[in-house]
């Protein structure tokens, strides 16, 4: 995938990234770093109380989790046995038998879903939508507990024609299955300026309360659970 | 708020603090007549009482429904000259300084100097304890080693019970002549002394009586001479309120407030206690006058909304006495420590939290004033309700009220010795001291610089500052062959100067029992009149004395430094980093970026928590279970007030990388941008102390006001606060900070790493954040505020 507007552009490679930095040129910054599944194991149990008391847990997020499907599932394993409530927040671009190993340990998949029509979604994401679409299907017809996500890019996915084509296709997998929408918004901006891209979001904003409002109904319309942000 | 509030509001924020000499004249006058020397010292201090309320201008001011003064008018503020007799040289510098002044005019200037002074001096407290303390204390005083809350102020720090709702004085004078009655004079060893004090408290209880009715003939006169048909009826329904109460207990939601008042101007007159006198648990004491006057129909919830408010600028109107030198510095503030008490528990341990407590909460969040300070009692009982409405207020940012885990306190006051019905009807007061209100003298008796103590290890027991050898040789940290070398000698200087502390504190309480007895806040605090003692001789119930450890932070850090970079991984050699300390890190750039690259407390990083909690032990210790001269021990808390500043002003560089002269960390919070972890790692560091063995710590975090801005926001700061309380944490206080606090932060980042925004969805450093960003946060926080 290669989504434009990605908020995250230090993850969509795999290992660690070193960009140059435009503030301070010829200065090289080193992001990410290597960790083992038990130095994760360990930071996460420092914050076990906080869990415990607000009934949250662990989120597996990208760049793509399912990229690193051995690691993966090793600390979905080791969180398992400690009682630890866990989310992979996936794109829904990987291997089938990827998520068939992880669907068996994961408690909750957020899952992406941006552009239901194919070719917009080659256009703008780099990539078809078929094998995304196809993963949801069998998640849900496994009766794996999803969240659909659609990031609301103006222009692009907060189009009416977008919302209604991801609203039926979610109607047709007959299964309830909660939305978020989230609103665009401009936090990536400085990564932008320091990974030296072409900054094409600096000219939009997020969406007004009453046209959130207005797209929320598309799927109310449609029986489908949605809520604002998330 | 209603017209009336705001005017009244509006005038207590318009006036100014004053000194006024009216005390002290009035106090000359009777001890000059020769009356007090006739009899018995408690009767004395009992008569002086009398006749100050008899003497003192009776004060009703325009719109007011809750009557009565210190002053002979709001903030004009009384001195205390037999505890404390100022210099006119102390006026000069209280009405011209630039924090915290009180104006003082050439005639106060003159009276002083012609009419007080004179007689007070070599009697007051303050002289005589100078002198009676050794030459160890002296010096380690001079050297800001310790404070001393006594050197200018009475021991306070306790708080009103729900013993006057039930009791009027006259009740009292009853209570205290079958106290009378039943000693028993021929086997009595203390019967005289007894005898005495009792006689005073009923002296005492007589005078507040005499008090009221002077404001009562004073409103039906003001009465008399108002056209207003309106103000007219309520000045006579205050009249007849000032001719029922404190005589009698009250009879209803008016009563009451009005009750309490006289009894606060009456401990705060008598003496100027330190944490002034506290109504305590407000929203259980009123509870019943509450419901019977809505049931009644005789009161109204917005009656009840209006009289609360007046209550609260009552207090507004009383600055803390004024307070001069090492006092000055250590609690540099016009709040005298007044802290009401909303939740909690009942005795029986079930959730105390009532519709009262939600109208107290209202009226907090209106009145936004300076005093008085409040704080809501978290119980794992407590709804989330309470916890959310507070952290609504919160958000506002004016830092009250305060969150406070009432667990923790029951536990607290428990493994002290309380029974476990006390405890529950106990709570917290001044800053985060945990109290049986009621039934305890918790008195504090001054702050304690635990990270000048390693200053002075790392020098042989010599202190740079002031040029002496102040503690014992304990040896040249340079032959030190390990980090224990350095932590048991640091341990041995520790004891040395908290046995310094505790020697003098046992003097100081003699003083206070033989020359200032305390009979009218006897009166208010069990067992006095039951044992015929004074508050201020062991008369209360429990009697607790503690001594306050400031720096936690910074000595946590400084230790960890040397521990990890000269004897773990050597990267400092010991005779450079005393070089270093000594030139102030002048030219030592590079080696005190490398201390300060070592292990911070506040991360959850057991490296550095660990010796917090080491030095915690080695404090407790030092400190707890040692008796003081009431019957009750020393105990240890962990707060600053202002005192991380002043300590901080005394001590050189250190080997966190601080350097000479700047503030020490506050409480038990991280060194100030050393947190780098967020608020999870920092409570989580926090709560490695034992909080149960202390009577209090303090915690501080900053947000900003998005933070909480919606429902999801406050549920996410309510679950910390859960966390932190099911950990045993005492008290939490979050610093919502304001567009100010932030263009400040974007000058000067190195003094706000640990400034956490919310950003959007997810919260940040903001001094991490772009230029851009951070305008943007501005921009935002300043339209919400």
């Amino acid at each position: 995938m290669n989504c434009w507007w990605c908020h995250n552009p230090e993850s969509r490679k795999s290992g660690i990234e070193r960009p140059s930095h435009s503030q301070y040129p010829g200065k090289d910054e080193l992001i990410g770093r290597e960790v083992s599944v038990n130095e994760v194991m360990t930071e996460l149990q420092k914050d076990r109380i906080f869990y415990d008391q607000s009934g949250g847990g662990v989120t597996f997020s990208g760049g793509e989790p399912l990229l690193q499907p051995e690691f993966l599932s090793a600390l979905l394993n080791a969180c398992h046995e400690a009682g630890l409530h866990t989310v992979v927040d996936t794109s829904g671009l990987a291997d089938r038998s990827d998520f068939k190993r992880v669907a068996e340990i994961v408690d909750l998949f957020l899952y992406d879903l941006k552009l239901a029509d194919d070719e917009l979604h080659r256009e703008n994401v780099g990539a078809s939508n078929q094998l995304i679409l196809d993963n949801l299907r069998y998640l849900v017809q496994n009766n794996k507990k999803v969240r659909v996500r659609v990031p609301l890019i103006p222009t692009i996915t907060d189009t009416e024609q977008n919302l209604v084509t991801v609203a039926d296709f979610i109607k047709s997998l007959d299964k309830q299955i909660p939305v978020d929408l989230l609103p665009f918004n401009l936090l990536a901006r400085d990564k932008f300026q320091r990974f030296n891209l072409n900054n094409r979001l600096k000219s939009m904003a997020t969406q007004a309360s009453t046209k959130l409002e207005q797209m929320s109904q598309i799927f109310t319309e449609r029986g489908i659970a949605v809520s604002i942000g998330g | 708020m209603n017209d009336r509030i705001k005017r009244l509001r509006q005038a207590s924020l318009d006036a100014r603090p004053v000194i006024s000499l009216e005390r002290a004249q009035i106090l000359t006058e009777f001890y000059q007549s020769g009356q007090a020397a006739k009899v018995a010292v408690p009767v004395a201090r009992a008569r002086a009482f009398a006749y100050l309320l008899d003497h003192k201008k009776v004060f009703i001011g325009e719109d007011e429904l809750i009557v009565g003064e210190r002053g002979p008018a709001p903030k004009a503020t009384p001195t205390y000259p037999e505890i404390c007799t100022h210099s006119t040289d102390d006026f000069e510098i209280l009405s011209t300084r630039e924090k915290i002044p009180f104006a003082a005019g050439d005639e106060v200037k003159r009276l002083q100097q012609e009419e007080i002074t004179p007689f007070w001096r070599d009697r007051s407290l303050r002289d005589r304890l100078f002198k009676e303390v050794d030459q160890d204390w002296r010096q380690a005083y001079a050297a800001g080693i310790f404070t001393e809350f006594m050197e200018q102020r009475a021991p306070g720090h306790t708080v009103n019970d729900d013993k006057i709702y039930r009791f009027g004085m006259a009740d009292f004078r009853r209570q205290i002549a079958a106290s009378i009655n039943g000693l028993d004079q021929m086997i009595d060893q203390d019967f005289l002394a007894k005898r005495d004090q009792l006689t005073a408290m009923d002296i005492a209880a007589g005078a507040l009586i005499s008090f009221a009715e002077r404001h009562a003939d004073e409103a039906r006169r003001v009465a008399d001479e108002t056209t207003d048909e309106h103000r007219q009826q309520e000045l006579r329904k205050i009249a007849r309120i000032c001719d029922s109460v404190p005589a009698n207990a009250p009879a209803n939601f008016h009563e009451a407030l009005q009750y309490y008042w006289f009894v606060h101007l009456g401990v705060i007159t008598e003496l100027n206690t330190w944490d002034s006198f506290n109504p305590g648990r407000l929203d259980q004491h009123l509870l019943p006058f509450y419901r019977q006057g809505l049931e009644s129909g005789e009161l109204t919830e917005e009656q009840a909304r209006e009289l609360l408010q007046a209550f609260w600028i009552k207090f507004n109107n009383q600055p803390a006495p004024p307070k001069v030198g090492v006092t000055a510095q250590e609690s540099n503030t016009y709040t005298d420590f007044c802290l009401i008490n909303v939740g909690g528990v009942d005795e029986n341990g079930q959730d105390a939290a009532n519709e009262l407590s939600y109208l107290i909460l209202d009226v907090i969040e209106e009145m936004r004033l300076l005093q008085p300070s409040s704080m809501v009692q978290v119980s794992k009982k407590s709804p989330d309700r309470l916890l959310k409405r507070a952290l609504k207020i919160i958000k506002t940012g004016y830092g009250q009220p305060s969150l406070f885990n009432t667990d923790a306190i029951v536990a607290e006051l428990v493994r002290q010795g309380k029974s476990l019905a006390d405890a529950r009807c106990g709570g917290a007061s001044g800053c985060v001291e945990a109290g049986a209100f009621g039934k305890e003298a918790y008195i504090l008796t001054g702050y304690f610089n635990l990270t000048k103590i390693l200053e002075l290890t790392l020098n042989n027991g010599y202190d740079p500052r002031s040029g002496q050898q102040l503690g014992p040789e304990t040896g040249d940290p340079q032959i030190f062959s390990d980090f224990d070398d350095l932590y048991r000698a640091w341990e041995v200087q520790l004891n040395h100067f908290i046995d310094i502390k505790i020697r003098g504190n046992r003097i100081i309480e003699q003083l206070w029992a033989r020359y200032l007895p305390a009979p009218f806040m006897s009166i208010l605090i069990d067992d006095c009149i039951a044992t015929g003692r004074d508050y201020n001789a062991g008369g209360a119930r429990y009697n607790s004395a503690y001594i306050q450890g400031v720096g936690l932070g910074t000595l946590t850090d400084s230790l960890a430094a040397i521990k990890y970079q000269v004897y773990d991984k050597q990267t400092i050699a010991m005779s450079d980093l005393l070089a270093a300390l000594q030139a102030n890190f002048t030219e030592y750039d590079v080696l005190r970026e490398t201390l300060r690259a070592a292990p911070h407390y506040g991360n959850d990083d057991d490296y550095a928590d660990s010796i917090t909690k080491r030095v915690f032990e080695s404090f407790y210790s030092a400190v707890d279970g040692r008796p003081n001269t009431k019957g009750g021990y020393f105990r240890i808390n962990l707060l600053p007030t202002t005192s991380h500043v002043y300590f901080g002003s005394v001590i050189g560089a250190t080997s966190d990388g601080r350097r000479a002269g700047k503030p020490l960390s506050e409480g038990i919070s991280p060194v100030q941008g050393n947190d780098r972890k967020g608020p999870t790692a920092v409570i989580k560091s926090a709560a490695k102390i034992d909080h149960l063995r202390t009577g209090g710590t303090l915690l501080n975090q900053k947000f900003t006001p998005q933070l909480m801005a919606d429902e999801a926001g406050l549920v996410k700061v309510s679950q910390l606060v859960r966390s932190y309380f099911s950990l045993d944490g005492h008290h939490i206080q979050f610093n919502v900070v304001t567009a100010k606090t932030l263009r400040e932060a974007q000058s000067n980042p190195e003094e706000f790493k640990d400034l956490i925004v919310r950003v959007a969805g997810y919260s940040d450093y903001f001094v991490d954040l772009s230029e851009e960003l951070q305008n943007e946060i501005i921009r935002r926080t300043e339209h919400s505020e």
